[in-house]
């Protein structure tokens, strides 16, 4: 039997154990068929309320949580604070203290700042649930990827998984790092040297190395991870142009053949087709892109869950 | 007006002192050490140090009053109020004042506010160029005169090796110490902590000790150059260490100082995101943090200073991108000093002493302060290295609250401070 998740704040997938994260997972698998009903509504989280708190815009993750606490017929309330009271000069924790004053039961936080979440913790009644923060974490999209890499591979111990692209800057990455190496995956990182810094070898103990070039860590994966280059990042010249950029690092057909004839491309989205990914390759059958999005919905419908009390044992 | 320090054990390393003698201090300046068995001249105040060190005032090369300009902060009096109550009984405060403190009138006050409290001894340093913004040189002679007693743009560090070169040709005509904040911005800017395997894993934006390193080269070949005494503030990679020990050995007039923080913490620390372990330079690695220890220990490293940069609440409760840089330290140094490097058996009594009074007076050329020789004047700490106590920060005698040591547990602390005779603290 799985151990239940105990935690109410979810800050990262690097503190929580194999077992917490498989025990999300499973509940996520019994969410996952409310998504497909012709009334895409349970009373789960009737009369809970969660606060969907985003300083740093999202589209995607923020509609999936919220269309995750509406299934479970929670209340979501969004608040985007980037151009409210930073502008008026309130201080972080005075607004995570002001919402935790009206009593949500959980508060999901997105912030282009690394530790938001973990100070938020320190502060809230409610649990913290982290959409991401800075360069840090992103702990639903791996959890997603890792749904979507169990549906297909049924598995997730002893796969070769490679991480390319902007490493340095990436949440996502982490994550992931942190959640296919504890569930026994080996994983490989490869991208421009300004964006991939030998040091991330160190980032866990075991089964993660630094490869040479892109080929390499390409070659005979089982899961190919591509990570979104944010344009603003070549203001700061860590590479020349986004053309070069897409020649020597962009996943290619020719570079997806070096992995396994089985291999399947994720993407955390929003895909610049044509940089870091061919669109031959992101619309073909091994790409999962719409597939992650759409078991983001119940993997957040699963942290939810967890995160305001329930026990993974009776979903 | 006298006061006898009696029964205690006094040290000084100017004189090469080490055991019992009861001090006498006759208008504000120390006149004779006398064998614990006379008996106390019959008109002087008798203060009972039995157990107790009695070491030369405490100097504190590198604080931050923050008066003028943002006295919601600190103030010059509540910065003297910390600093006696952690033993110090002179500061040097940075130029980063607001308005700079790059001119003669700012000095001045400065010197001014600190007499109004009475408290610790105020020695400002001026600013190396006008509003530290690199481009011409501030009027170092006339700040000298006013009383300033050394030279540095702090936190906005020289960035153009000509205009740096010039500053340190320029201060040495008047024998003022250049200090200097080693940090290559075109390598830091944008980072908020030591660059390595901790914060990559943090995803928080790296400073590489190689930005303290590049500019600790540049100040040393500028000061093998020029002959000026270039001094390096909070010291605190490998790399820089090793740099101004080959420059010692070459006779190049180099000393630097390290924090106690450096000393303690390690980037291990600011894992959970407190805002109160974000400084400039930040925590280092590991190995960094051994490599001050075998500086402070072989004599590398020169003095302990503080870099007590007090913070409004407010201001650090912020994400840890945006929280500024900086904690308070007054009050913890002596302490972090016993439990970290004498209890743990690094240096001797005699070389914390030496570390905190001697040596930085020796570096700022603060005349008859750093020792209790007859004649000196009279600014003495009392030091007890077996009293247990706890620090809150809450309790702190600055204004600011900002420390990454509340409530940590110290064995060794300074019990009384007296400045220029008079007892101006007592634990």
């Amino acid at each position: 039997m799985d151990k239940p998740f105990r935690r109410r704040d979810l800050l990262g997938i690097r503190d929580i154990s194999a077992e917490e994260i498989i025990g999300i997972l499973n509940t996520a698998e019994n969410f996952r068929e409310i998504n497909q009903r012709e009334i895409k509504k349970v009373p789960t989280l009737r009369g809970k309320t969660i606060i969907n708190l985003f300083f740093e815009n999202s589209t995607r993750t923020r509609t999936s949580f919220e269309l995750a606490a509406k299934r479970l017929s929670a209340d979501a309330v969004n608040i985007s604070v980037s151009s409210s009271s930073v502008t008026k000069g309130e201080t972080l924790i005075d607004t995570a203290l002001n919402l935790d004053a009206m009593s949500p039961d959980c508060i999901v936080v997105r912030h282009s700042s690394a530790g938001v979440p973990h100070q938020l913790a320190k502060v809230s009644k409610a649990a913290i649930v982290n959409a991401g923060d800075g360069a840090n974490e992103h702990p639903t999209q791996a959890l997603l990827d890792a749904m979507t890499i169990r549906e297909y591979k049924k598995k997730i111990a002893g796969l070769e998984v490679a991480i390319v692209g902007d490493i340095l800057h990436s949440r996502v990455a982490r994550s992931n790092i942190h959640l296919l190496t504890k569930l026994g995956a080996k994983v490989r990182v490869a991208g421009p040297k300004t964006l991939v810094p030998n040091d991330f070898q160190y980032l866990v103990e075991n089964n993660l190395r630094v490869t040479k070039n892109i080929e390499a860590a390409i070659e005979g994966a089982d899961v190919v991870m591509i990570l979104r280059i944010q344009k603003e990042r070549q203001d700061s010249a860590y590479f020349p142009t986004l053309r070069e950029y897409s020649i020597h690092y962009g996943l290619t057909q020719d570079r997806l053949n070096l992995a396994k004839e089985d291999a399947i491309v994720l993407h955390p989205g929003p895909m610049n087709r044509g940089i870091e990914i061919a669109s031959e390759v992101a619309d073909s059958s091994r790409s999962l892109i719409l597939d992650q999005v759409k078991y983001g919905v119940a993997v957040r419908m699963a942290v939810l869950y967890l995160a305001t009390g329930g026990n993974p044992t009776t979903v | 007006m006298k006061l006898l320090i009696a029964n205690g054990h006094l040290v000084d390393p100017t004189e090469g002192q080490n055991s019992g003698k009861n001090l006498l201090i006759e208008d504000g300046k120390v006149t004779a050490w006398l064998s614990q068995n006379e008996s106390a001249p019959e008109d002087a105040e008798v203060f009972d140090a039995s157990g107790m060190i009695v070491a030369p005032g405490f100097i504190d090369l590198h604080v931050h009053l923050r008066e003028p300009g943002q006295e919601h902060k600190e103030t010059i009096a509540t910065g003297a109020a910390a600093a006696v109550a952690g033993g110090f009984t002179s500061v040097c405060p940075m130029p980063n004042t607001q308005p700079i403190n790059d001119n003669a009138a700012i000095t001045r006050y400065m010197i001014e506010q600190a007499e109004h409290a009475g408290l610790a001894n105020v020695f400002p340093v001026g600013a190396i160029t006008k509003s530290s913004n690199g481009a011409e040189l501030a009027e170092m002679g006339e700040m000298k005169a006013a009383g300033a007693v050394a030279v540095s743009d702090d936190g906005q560090p020289v960035p153009n090796a000509g205009m740096m070169r010039r500053a340190m040709e320029y201060a040495k005509d008047f024998d003022l110490p250049v200090i200097d904040h080693c940090e290559d911005k075109s390598l830091s800017s944008g980072g908020v902590m030591h660059e390595g395997k901790i914060s990559l894993l943090l995803g928080l934006k790296g400073m590489p000790a190689l930005a303290e390193e590049i500019d600790a080269v540049r100040d040393i070949l500028l000061a093998k150059e020029t002959g000026a005494h270039i001094h390096i503030a909070h010291i605190s990679t490998k790399g820089a260490i090793e740099i101004v020990r080959r420059a010692k050995n070459e006779n190049i007039n180099v000393t630097c100082e390290v924090t106690p923080h450096h000393f303690t913490l390690s980037d291990k620390s600011v894992e959970g995101y407190d805002t109160n372990t974000k400084m400039s330079p930040p925590l280092r690695s590991q190995e960094h943090l051994e490599a001050i220890i075998e500086g402070i220990k072989d004599g590398t490293i020169d003095a302990i200073a503080t870099d007590h940069a007090p913070h409004h609440s407010d201001e650090k409760a912020l994400e840890y991108d945006r929280a500024p840089f900086g904690i308070i330290g007054l009050e913890t140094a002596v302490g972090l000093a016993f439990n970290e490097l004498v209890h743990k058996g690094a240096i001797d009594l005699v070389r914390l002493i030496n570390l905190f009074s001697a040596n930085p007076a020796k570096i700022f050329n603060l005349k008859n302060r750093g020792t209790l020789k007859i004649g000196s004047i009279a600014d003495v700490t009392i030091l007890d290295p077996d009293l247990n106590w706890t620090y809150k920060a809450s309790d702190s005698k600055s204004k600011s609250k900002n420390s990454p040591f509340n409530n940590w547990q110290f064995t060794g602390a300074a019990t009384a401070t007296i400045v220029g005779g008079k007892i101006v603290y007592r634990k």
